[in-house]
This record gives C-alpha cells, sequence and structure tokens, in this order.
C-alpha cells in the first residue's frame, strides 16, 4: 500500500509502517516537509496557498483510503487569531475535527505568582484582550472574597464596573460579529463592527486611559472615577451606538445569504451544552437562558432592569441573533447606571487605606499622572504615610490563606477566577476559567460531517479569542 | 507590616516550637481551647475550628533572601488554611451535604470545608469517580456543569503536594456552587479522571497535566494541550525553574523572579 505511486508528477504515501516509512524517506527527502531530522515522515505534505481546490484534490489523488488532514491555521485569516484546527476531510466534508491550541500561550497565571496581588490585574487584563474588564473584575472579586471584603466595595465602584463591563460587552459582541462577517466574506459587517467598538474603546481611554488591557478595575474597587464629563461622553455615545447596532441589525440578521450559510449550521443542543460546560450565548441558543448576572448576580446587577434573550435554534445564526439582541440589553444597563452615577458620587474604593492604593491621580503639567495633595502629604507632613506609601506600593498587602471563586458572565459564557492565596503578599495561585477555553472543546461536535466552509462559521460562533485560551 | 482581616472566632495561632522541624507539623491540626457554650450556638459559615497548617512563615517583613536585621528574624507563625467545618453550616449547605452524604457510601467524603462563602469537600481520590457520578445524578444534587478543573502545588503540604479541585454547578438547583479538592503525592501524582462524567473536563485536566503533572487515570487522551509535545516538565510546579534574563552589560544577569529580592 505505501508503494510510491506517480501520479500527475506528485508522490503519495501512506507511513502505516515505519520500516516502509524509512524506505519512503530514503525514495524522496520530500515526502513530509515538517518532520525533524530522524523523524518518521507522516505522509507527504501538500501546501494549499490559493489556487484551485480541485487541483490540490487531483494532485493528492483519488485513493478511497487515503487520509487528507488538513492543517487549517495556526496563521490563517478565518480561524480567530492562532486556531489551529486539524481537520480531516474526505471531499468538501469534515469528517474529524481537533483544535490545536496553545500558540498563544504566555504564562500569566504563572507570571501572576511573582507579583503583588494589585499587579496581578496588569497580567490578567491581557488574558482575553476583547474584554479586559471581565477578566480583571473576576479576579477583584475573588480577590475581595479572599479578604472578606465583598460588603465593602463602594456602591460606585460596583456601577462604575458594571458600566464598563457592559460597554465592554458591546466592544466584544461587536468584533465577534464583525470578524465573522470577515470570515464570511461580508467586510461592510466587519467596517461597521469596528466603527462602532471605536466609540466604547474611546470612553475606555477617557476613563482608564487605554483602549485595551486598562488594568481599571483593583482589588477594592476601581483605579480611579471617572474624569469629568465622561458621564456625558457616554451619553452622547449611546444614540450612535443604536443606530449602529440597527445598522448592523438590518444588514445582518434577515440577510438571505447570510442565513444560507448560517441557519442550521454549528448544531449544539442543550445536552451537548451541559455535557461540554458550555455557557453564555452558545447555551441561550439552545434555549437555557443562565446568565449569572440574573442567576447570581455580583456588582450590584440586581438592580438594573434587563432580559436575558435565548433561542431554541441552538444554531450559528441564533448565536449572532442573540449577541445583537444582548448589545440593546447592555445598552440599556449603560443607560441605568449613567443615571445611578450621575446622582450619587462617592469614593470609589474601599475605606480600609492598608488596601486602596494612592491612586486617585489627576494628570500634571508634566503630563503624567499623580496626585498633588497625595504627594504633599507623603513629602511634605506626614512620614508615616510615606511608610505606607512605600509598604503598600512595592510590598503590597497580605491576604489571608484559604482559596475562593468568582465568576462573572462574560460575553463569551462563564468567566471564573480561584485564587488561592498562602497568606502573602502575592498570589498562590491564581487560575482563570475561561470561557472561550472551555467552549473551544466543542469544535468537534459543531464541525463533524458539516462542510468546510461551515467549520469557519461553527467556530466563529463559538468566538473563542485565543489570548483567553492559551492565557 | 500590613494587617490582614481575619475570621473573628479563628483561634490565635499555636506559636510553633523552634526544636520541631516543620516536615512533622504538616496537615497536624491545632487543638482549639473550647469555648463556654459554643456547642449551643450556630456554627457561622466559615467557621474552621481546626484549621489545617501547611507549612509556616518565618520573619516578619516577608523578606526570605538577605538577611533580617529588624529582630523579627527568628519569628516564626504556621500558615493555616481552613479546616473541617462543623455542622450546621449554614444556608444551602446542609442541604447539598445532606444530599451527598446520602447518595454516597461512608467515608467518601474526607472533609468538608466551608470557607468565605463556599462550601468544599475533600475527597479521598479514590473515591471520586463515585462522588462525581452521584453529584451529577442525584436528583438532590444534579450538578450538571463541571465548569473548570484546575491545580495547585503545595510542596510545604508533605505527602498531598498536588492538590486539583473541581468547581461545579448545579442549574437544577438554584445555581447552586461547590468544590471538590483531592490531592495526591507528588511521588504517586495518579488522580482519576472525571471525563466520564463531566466530558466538560477533558480540556481542564490536559491542562492540569500540562502544567502540573497530574496523571488522570482513565483520561481519553491525557497529552499536552498549552506547552509544547516535547516540553520538558510541568511549568507551574512550584519547583519550576524560572529562567533568569541575560543582559548584555558586564555580564549582569536579571536573576529568575523567585531569587529576586522580594518580600510575600
Amino acid at each position: 500500500m505505501t508503494t510510491p505511486h506517480s501520479e500527475s508528477g506528485s508522490t503519495v504515501y501512506t507511513a502505516a509502517d515505519p520500516d516502509e516509512v524509512r524506505h519512503i524517506d530514503d525514495l524522496d527527502e520530500q515526502a513530509d516537509l515538517y518532520a525533524a531530522p530522524g523523524e518518521p515522515s507522516e505522509g507527504r505534505v501538500f501546501n494549499a496557498v490559493g489556487g484551485d481546490w480541485n487541483d490540490i484534490v487531483g494532485e493528492v489523488g483519488s485513493r478511497p483510503e487515503e487520509r487528507i488532514v488538513v492543517n487549517m491555521g495556526p496563521q490563517h485569516p478565518s480561524t480567530h487569531g492562532v486556531l489551529r484546527l486539524i481537520l480531516e476531510i474526505e471531499g468538501e466534508t469534515v469528517t474529524e475535527a481537533r483544535a490545536g491550541i496553545g500558540y498563544l500561550h504566555t504564562g500569566i497565571e504563572k507570571n501572576m505568582e511573582f507579583r503583588t496581588w494589585t499587579q496581578g490585574v496588569t497580567f490578567c487584563t491581557r488574558m482575553d484582550y476583547l474584554m479586559p474588564i471581565f477578566t480583571e473584575t473576576a479576579y477583584c472579586l475573588a480577590v475581595e472574597k479572599l479578604l472578606g471584603i465583598t460588603d465593602q466595595i463602594p456602591a460606585r465602584a460596583s456601577a462604575i464596573r458594571v458600566l464598563m463591563m457592559e460597554l465592554n460587552r458591546i466592544g466584544s459582541h461587536l468584533v465577534c460579529l464583525g470578524t465573522g462577517g470577515m470570515e464570511l466574506g461580508a467586510t461592510t459587517v466587519m467596517t461597521i463592527g469596528f466603527r462602532e467598538r471605536e466609540r466604547i474603546l474611546n470612553i475606555f481611554e477617557m476613563v482608564s486611559g487605554l483602549r485595551m488591557n486598562n488594568a481599571y478595575v483593583r482589588p477594592g474597587g476601581v483605579a480611579q472615577d471617572l474624569p469629568a464629563g465622561a458621564i456625558q461622553a457616554v451619553r452622547d455615545i449611546i444614540p450612535e451606538l443604536r443606530q449602529g447596532i440597527r445598522e448592523l441589525e438590518l444588514l445582518m440578521l434577515e440577510n438571505p445569504i447570510l442565513k444560507g450559510r448560517l441557519v442550521g449550521i454549528g448544531y449544539l443542543d442543550l445536552t451537548g451544552c451541559m455535557a461540554l460546560g458550555i455557557t453564555g450565548p452558545m447555551l441561550r441558543s439552545a434555549g437555557y437562558p443562565l446568565d449569572l448576572r440574573k442567576a447570581t448576580p455580583y456588582c450590584g446587577y440586581e438592580k438594573y432592569e434587563f432580559d436575558v434573550p435565548t433561542r431554541t435554534g441552538a444554531d450559528a445564526y441564533d448565536r449572532l441573533w442573540l449577541r445583537v439582541k444582548e448589545m440593546w440589553e447592555s445598552l440599556k444597563i449603560v443607560e441605568q447606571v449613567v443615571a445611578e452615577l450621575q446622582d450619587n458620587p462617592g469614593p470609589v474604593m474601599v475605606e480600609d487605606k492598608k488596601i486602596a492604593w494612592p491612586a486617585q491621580l489627576s494628570v500634571g503639567p508634566d503630563g503624567m499622572g499623580n496626585s498633588p495633595a497625595h504627594i504633599a502629604e507623603i513629602m511634605g507632613t506626614s512620614m508615616e504615610s510615606l511608610i505606607h506609601h512605600f509598604k503598600l506600593v512595592t510590598e503590597g498587602f497580605r491576604v489571608p490563606p484559604g482559596q475562593a471563586y468568582a465568576a462573572v458572565e462574560s460575553p463569551k459564557g462563564e468567566l471564573g477566577c480561584h485564587a488561592v492565596s498562602d497568606g502573602g503578599t502575592r498570589p498562590y495561585r491564581a487560575h482563570f476559567r475561561e470561557p472561550s477555553f472551555n467552549n473551544l472543546q466543542a469544535v468537534a461536535a459543531l464541525c463533524e460531517g458539516a462542510q468546510l466552509a461551515d467549520v469557519i462559521v461553527a467556530v466563529a460562533s463559538i468566538d473563542p479569542v485565543m489570548g483567553g485560551v492559551d492565557r | 507590616m500590613t494587617e490582614t482581616p481575619k475570621p473573628a472566632d479563628q483561634p490565635p495561632a499555636e506559636p510553633a516550637k523552634p526544636n520541631e522541624p516543620a516536615i512533622d507539623r504538616a496537615e497536624k491540626t491545632i487543638e482549639t481551647p473550647p469555648v463556654p457554650g459554643a456547642e449551643n450556638l450556630p456554627a457561622q459559615p466559615g467557621t474552621t475550628p481546626e484549621p489545617v497548617q501547611r507549612g509556616e512563615r518565618t520573619g516578619m517583613f516577608g523578606a526570605h533572601d538577605t538577611g533580617d536585621t529588624t529582630g523579627y528574624g527568628g519569628l516564626r507563625s504556621p500558615i493555616l488554611y481552613p479546616g473541617a467545618a462543623v455542622r450546621p453550616y449554614g444556608g444551602d449547605f446542609d442541604a447539598i451535604a445532606d444530599a451527598l452524604e446520602a447518595a454516597t457510601d461512608q467515608g467518601q467524603i474526607a472533609r468538608t470545608v466551608i470557607d468565605r462563602g463556599e462550601i468544599t469537600f475533600v475527597i479521598p481520590r479514590e473515591h471520586l469517580p463515585a462522588v462525581v457520578r452521584a453529584l451529577r445524578d442525584d436528583p438532590a444534587l444534579r450538578f450538571e456543569l463541571c465548569l473548570s478543573v484546575s491545580g495547585v502545588h503545595f510542596p510545604s503540604d508533605i505527602g498531598n503536594e498536588l492538590h486539583v479541585v473541581y468547581h461545579l454547578m448545579s442549574i437544577t438547583n438554584g445555581h447552586r456552587r461547590i468544590r471538590l479538592e483531592v490531592t495526591a503525592p507528588d511521588a504517586d501524582p495518579h488522580i482519576p479522571s472525571v471525563v466520564g462524567t463531566y466530558p466538560a473536563a477533558d480540556w481542564h485536566e490536559r491542562e492540569t497535566w500540562d502544567m502540573f503533572g497530574v496523571v488522570f487515570d482513565g483520561h481519553p487522551a491525557l497529552t499536552r494541550i498549552l506547552m509544547p509535545d516535547d516540553w520538558p516538565g510541568h511549568p507551574q510546579r512550584k519547583d519550576y525553574p524560572l529562567g533568569g534574563i541575560p543582559v548584555e552589560y558586564k555580564g549582569g544577569t536579571v536573576p529568575p523572579p523567585d531569587q529576586r529580592r522580594s518580600y510575600s
């Protein structure tokens, strides 16, 4: 079966017997481009870089016993970042699909073990770069639980967290729809999505100083209060966002071409979701209204009025539909939070000065953020304040030994943080339950038996972000 | 020193005897002086009458690698983790514990810990498959979702160095959450897989194997998931060597993070 077999100038091999493989290697060094020296060949590798698919199929030959394994990614424009899909195909049909991950693993969880509890925010915000505020909030809720200060978080700090999270949810969904549309070839969807997200990033920049990787939510509250004019700026973008989301809605939801690509694709019913631990829009598209904001409210979500939309089709179209509707619900929450923030000034950090960083900054004439009153105190009047400042900033606060798990409803599902302390100033262990990581397990269930082109749609409907998957 | 908030009724730490090596005290529980009338009072959630010691802290300022000139260098204080809780547990926890005890055999739950409003069942590893099956299938429990599996490495917990924690949620019974904790020694890092009950644990167990070297017996394909296939070692273990950064200036280097001067 492994006899070299020439057809249209190419050679096809299967690597069934190692001895024969070596024999093949002797015959043709090009059999497996990616095999290291001395490694057995996995069979001849074909690179598909454009051109007609039929030509490649013809080159491979039409022997039915051949398995064609296609590596889609890790560098591929339609796999949502460095996701590697290992597809076994028969013609256009995918018979087996596996996801290979780890290409963006940066060891964030390990790094956090060598920084203070507060500095941990700066690391974990970089996990899922489309929803930094959610990761920060989950981490801070876990740390606050460990400290036992959950009840002492000022209401205004929680409201600001909710405001930022809901804006972030819209931003994340916009990218999901935009890149999902782009992967289908609908570039207008992408430009609208990114255009609208830009408005949200401008708010983030105004509030936290950064468009992404904000490190804005801190254990005990948020880094600083909203700057002057921020509430008005949020109020100004709400009608613009409404218009933009409406535009997307009109463009996508009843579009026959889009529906033709999405309806019935990537089906995963409630049983499958439960077995695979799927949460978020994927679970809600199967009809179950699980939303932690309603189920186990945190950050004062019980105060706000909003709905949890669900669908029953359990396919890629329903997930898209839900994401659009969830943006409307998020806008509802944003409006309520903005009204609340307008009326209720107050502290945005716990009172305990052993935990609260002296970060109530204003931008000085040198363009650097500092707090003139605080600097006057530590440098001019109080040696003790200087010591406290120094100890808190360099060494951090101590967290009593134990473990805690806090979860928030992220745009992609349950985002949990398991934090363990040994009584020191640094996390003993911080583990993140990333919804993208968990949900990506469904690739096989969504794609096997479908067409190759549907893989793109199915994976886009999971909305995985590799920064979160690989951490 | 920064003050740490403590549960109000946690007993004061027993002063460590300087001549007793730390290795013998690991996992030893601390005697609690009896409080008169305490048995008549409901225990508060988070009550930990017998904290578990895992390691100890020396000095007062968290410096480990430099000489201590403050006079506090000889101070030794145990690191106490919450121990087994006493009934009643409070809230939903009694109902969960009752249902779990009814659904499992005697001795399948080693310890129940209530801390910071969360319940943790410590399960001997050989009983884990039976317990998770009961947790998923018993009508009074119905923990359908296994949300997360992750590891924690406690080199100071002699004989139980590797801890694996499972976070489960029941959406049928009011979105209750529990945590399971299973331990294994470094010398025999085997824990039965729960993939047969919770397919969602597949990648989570692979990640725990990859990062901590816990072998999940019965897992369908326990391979590395985040690190490359041929990577030596398990990076999130506490004994994993860390790399420094060479600096091109007179042979200087930035030392690995665990060798830098730091306070913790």
